[in-house]
């Protein structure tokens, strides 16, 4: 190979086009995202887990007790994504959050649907938008929006 | 501390479905799919390797250990662990080290009619097999020790790819004894 030959190179694609069983647990939580609500679990010492998982993080011990909470909490942390990735679910620069919601006690990741980081601050309450259609995915939660006096529920 | 041997709770234990969805269809199953688009820069010897494809070449790399050849060529030798440096140019001849038949298509792969056959191809004068489509006759006429040869695109769509070859055909020839087809060789000169 000549030393002044460009290297040869191509844009490859790795795709799997997976399908995962949820379970009970996780299938109830995606069951509840289809029908515009949000559940939790329950641990022994009552604090609640959103999104819900199927063992104690700490002790490893069974959960069972599944609880609805709030759609609406507030931001922990947050980072801003401009632009977003080719795939990722958003088109609009957004923020990336944890919100803990009302009830719960961990927080969960999410895109708080503002124009600029300027709106954006740690603290600030927010509330679930939904897609019009649903499926039991994730993605029907479209993202946080601020909380106002009209979507405050 | 649970048992780790337990049955999961879902399994074990009844998970308690809040009321407001108990009696709806439950979400079994999610589709996650992963993408992944990168950008391919081979190295230095498969670069080599890939422009002799345009030249209907194919080349493997030879161990200066023991004389062994490598396809496709990756500049090292992996059992040694040292570097390989001495190109040999390969017969585009060999055969059907082993081979599967596939029924399922493959996502992202209209053009490949199902069943379709994939073999190791182990080249004449090459230590290992490479992958390679088996085509030109029925599927149940392929077997392990089946001679084959490439079939090459028309020489104006040749590139620098594998993709130069357009599958394996048998030649006719006699077939390579079973006891000696593919790594079977390999197996009985290493011990």
């Amino acid at each position: 190979m000549s030393e002044l030959e460009e290297p040869l190179r191509a844009e490859l694609t790795v795709e799997y086009p997976f399908t995962r069983t949820t379970g009970t647990v996780i299938g109830a939580f995606m069951t509840g995202l289809r029908e515009k609500r949000l559940f939790g679990i329950k641990r022994s010492d009552g604090s609640v887990l959103v999104p819900p998982l199927e063992y104690d993080p700490v002790s490893s011990e069974p959960l069972t007790e599944m609880v609805e909470v709030s759609q609406s909490g507030i931001v922990e942390t947050w980072t801003w994504i401009d632009p977003p990735r080719p795939q990722s679910p958003w088109d609009a620069p957004h923020a990336l959050a944890l919100i803990r919601l009302d009830g719960a006690d961990t927080s969960m990741l999410h895109a708080v649907l503002v124009g600029s980081p300027s709106e954006m601050r740690t603290g600030m309450r927010v509330t679930a938008r939904w897609k019009e259609e649903r499926v039991g995915h994730i993605a029907d939660l479209e993202g946080f929006i601020q909380e106002t006096e009209e979507t405050d529920s | 501390m649970t048992d780790p041997n337990s049955p999961p709770a879902s399994l074990s234990q009844q998970v308690k479905i809040p009321e407001s969805i108990s009696g709806l269809e439950p979400v079994r199953s999610v589709r996650s799919p992963i993408r992944l688009v990168y950008d391919f820069v081979p190295s230095p010897p498969v670069q080599e390797y890939l422009r002799s494809y345009s030249k209907k070449k194919i080349l493997g790399h030879r161990s200066p250990i023991d004389g062994a050849v490598f396809v496709p060529p990756r500049g090292v030798d992996p059992r040694h662990g040292v570097l390989i440096e001495e190109s040999v140019e390969l017969s585009d001849r060999g055969h059907v080290g082993n081979f599967c038949v596939t029924h399922l298509p493959i996502p992202g792969r209209d053009d490949l009619d199902t069943p379709y056959v994939s073999a190791w191809i182990h080249l004449d004068g090459a230590s290992v097999g490479f992958l390679g489509l088996v085509a030109g006759c029925e599927n149940d006429e392929v077997h392990i020790g089946m001679r084959v040869q490439a079939v090459w695109k028309k020489e104006e769509e040749l590139g620098n790819t594998a993709e130069n070859i357009l599958f394996w055909k048998p030649t006719g020839e006699p077939a390579v004894p079973i006891e000696k087809a593919g790594n079977r060789a390999w197996d009985q000169t290493n011990e």
